[in-house]
């Protein structure tokens, strides 16, 4: 299980004149969730962005199962299996659920019964609504969704930008704990959060990202445990 | 009553060769927020065209052939004009799109010469047939039946195909769209090549009615598409037909009031009048949505 899938090599992100992301270099290997957490504006958002073909890296590669995929565009990227789940989740208002589903399968040719049924499993709200549109969806069902329409590409490896924003606790439980589910079952996942506790809890490994360099890196518990991290990203009392 | 007759059908299939070109507008609006300025012009190409082909081709290739030169002709624009644009100020492509619509017109006057062109006699569209005790030529018949078919084709493209749902998607939101692997350019470019067809087959009946053709024809029935598009919900197909047959008719009835009231010379202006009524009731048109994108 120590495949590498993605290797990220000293990538430079620049808008303008401003570097957001300034020489990262992080791994993740087969069946992994990794996890990269920071301040806002730290640069990870920048970084999912780049390797999803959305943004041009300035500098650095970008290894996807042994292929350089830096700088290709998102269909190029999608069709080779990284699929990712935006930030504000991002789902099609107009679409139905199932659509908004079908979408997340654009690139395949296949039959999708199976892959629909898998994410009703997991979700199965989203059955319920299926021919509702999505944009009378709420917050966490909205968040479903989006990682449901990701499944759909039958992801290599998922990418979540933030998938705890703006969403009430309980909900967030529910959701890393498809997001454990969904490893299990053998999808690896590189993962971006705020919710630095929450994502440490379930990553394998994690990054520490400030001002748009790598700060610290470990496996989750060990973060956890850092008196460093503790202090910035979980709030001293929090353990 | 005849004569009340006479004047729903022409205003009935006006207003159908209105929608066919409103179809286009609301469609590259919908997913670029484009305001297609060379539409029109596209329009008069298509007319022009047809003009040009049949005096050398028998009808049953001609037509075709005009439909399949003004969909490379759209399809040619999109990628020279507005694509190297993509991620520029909405403005810049609007002026660029004025642009094209002027590049159409002198062109067209270099190869008319700036005279009124003849528009052929297509054979059947052109037949006369009585309707009710009135006269009236076939096209007029035909033009809102065809219209329909055409239009629940698309409404079927657009909410049961893939292609379809890929344009529902890139025009509610370009980077998610992208994010599922969807080409944006290639979505672009069937959205201008729907419009230029039905703008091509458009073309043809208007052109049967209203024989004459110069360079600036497609401003008018351009505008008024526009119009129709705007009234209906700019980005609404439905709201592009209805709104094409309401100003179709209203247009048509007010030309055919009595002479002596004089008032036909105001056909237009009292069109806009409406629809300026209507806008201030209804400021996103019949069917259009309200601004509010949740997020």
């Amino acid at each position: 299980m120590s495949e590498q899938v993605l290797k990220i090599d000293n990538l430079k992100v620049r808008y303008g004149g401003i570097e957001a992301v300034r020489g990262i270099s992080f791994d993740v290997k087969a069946g992994e969730i990794v996890t990269l957490i920071g301040a806002n504006g730290a640069g990870k958002s920048s970084t999912l962005r780049t390797i999803s073909g959305l943004v041009k890296p300035a500098e650095g590669s970008i290894i996807f199962e042994g292929e350089d995929i830096t700088a290709k565009d998102p269909t190029a990227i999608v069709s080779k299996g990284l699929m990712m789940v935006p930030e504000g989740r991002r789902i099609f208002p107009n679409l139905t659920v199932l659509e908004n589903l079908k979408i997340g399968a654009y690139l395949r040719k296949d039959d999708l019964e199976k892959d629909i049924e898998m994410v009703y499993g997991y979700f199965p709200r989203l059955r319920e609504r299926s021919w509702q549109e999505g944009g009378t969806l709420s917050g966490g069902e909205q968040q479903m969704l989006a990682v449901g329409r990701a499944l759909m590409g039958r992801p290599k490896l998922l990418m979540m930008d933030e998938p705890s924003l703006g969403l009430a606790p309980i909900v967030v439980q529910g959701i890393f704990e498809i997001i454990r589910q969904i490893n299990d079952a053998g999808t690896t996942v590189l993962l971006i959060e705020q919710n630095a506790n929450m994502a440490l809890h379930v990553a394998d490994r994690a990054y520490v990202i400030e001002n748009g360099m790598i700060a610290m890196e470990g496996t989750g518990k060990e973060l956890l445990e850092d008196e460093k991290v503790r202090a910035a990203y979980l709030g001293s009392s929090s353990s | 009553m005849e004569y009340v007759i006479s004047v729903l059908l022409s205003g009935i299939s006006v207003g159908g060769q209105y929608a066919l070109i409103a179809i286009g507008y609301t469609l590259v609006y919908g997913i670029l927020r484009l305001i297609n300025f060379a539409h029109g012009d596209v329009f008069m190409v298509a007319g022009l065209m047809g003009i040009y082909f049949t005096a050398t081709l028998p009808f049953g290739e001609a037509i075709p052939l005009v439909i399949i030169v003004t969909v490379l002709l759209g399809f040619t624009i999109e990628r020279a004009a507005y694509k190297p644009l993509r991620s520029a100020p909405r403005m810049s492509v609007m002026i660029s799109a004025i642009g094209v619509s002027y590049l159409l017109q002198n062109t067209a006057t270099y190869i008319t010469g700036g005279q009124p062109m003849t528009y052929p006699v297509i054979p059947v569209l052109s037949d006369t047939v009585n309707v009710a005790g009135t006269q009236t030529k076939w096209v007029v018949i035909i033009t809102p039946f065809l219209v329909l078919v055409l239009i629940f084709g698309l409404t079927q493209l657009i909410n049961r195909t893939k292609v379809g749902m890929a344009m529902r998607a890139v025009s509610k939101d370009f980077e998610t769209s992208r994010l599922m692997g969807i080409r944006i350019n290639s979505v672009i470019s069937v959205t201008f090549i729907i419009g230029s067809a039905l703008a091509a087959v458009g073309s043809v009946l208007f052109f049967t009615n209203y024989p004459a053709i110069t360079p600036t024809a497609g401003a008018m029935p351009g505008l008024k598409a526009f119009v129709a598009a705007v009234f209906g919900g700019i980005g609404s197909i439905p709201g592009a037909v209805l709104g094409a047959f309401l100003i179709g008719i209203c247009e048509t009835i007010i030309k055919g009031l009595p002479s002596s009231w004089d008032v036909s010379v105001f056909s237009d202006a009292f069109t806009f009048a409406l629809l300026i009524i209507i806008l201030i009731f209804k400021p996103q048109g019949l069917f259009g949505e309200a601004a509010t994108d949740k997020v």
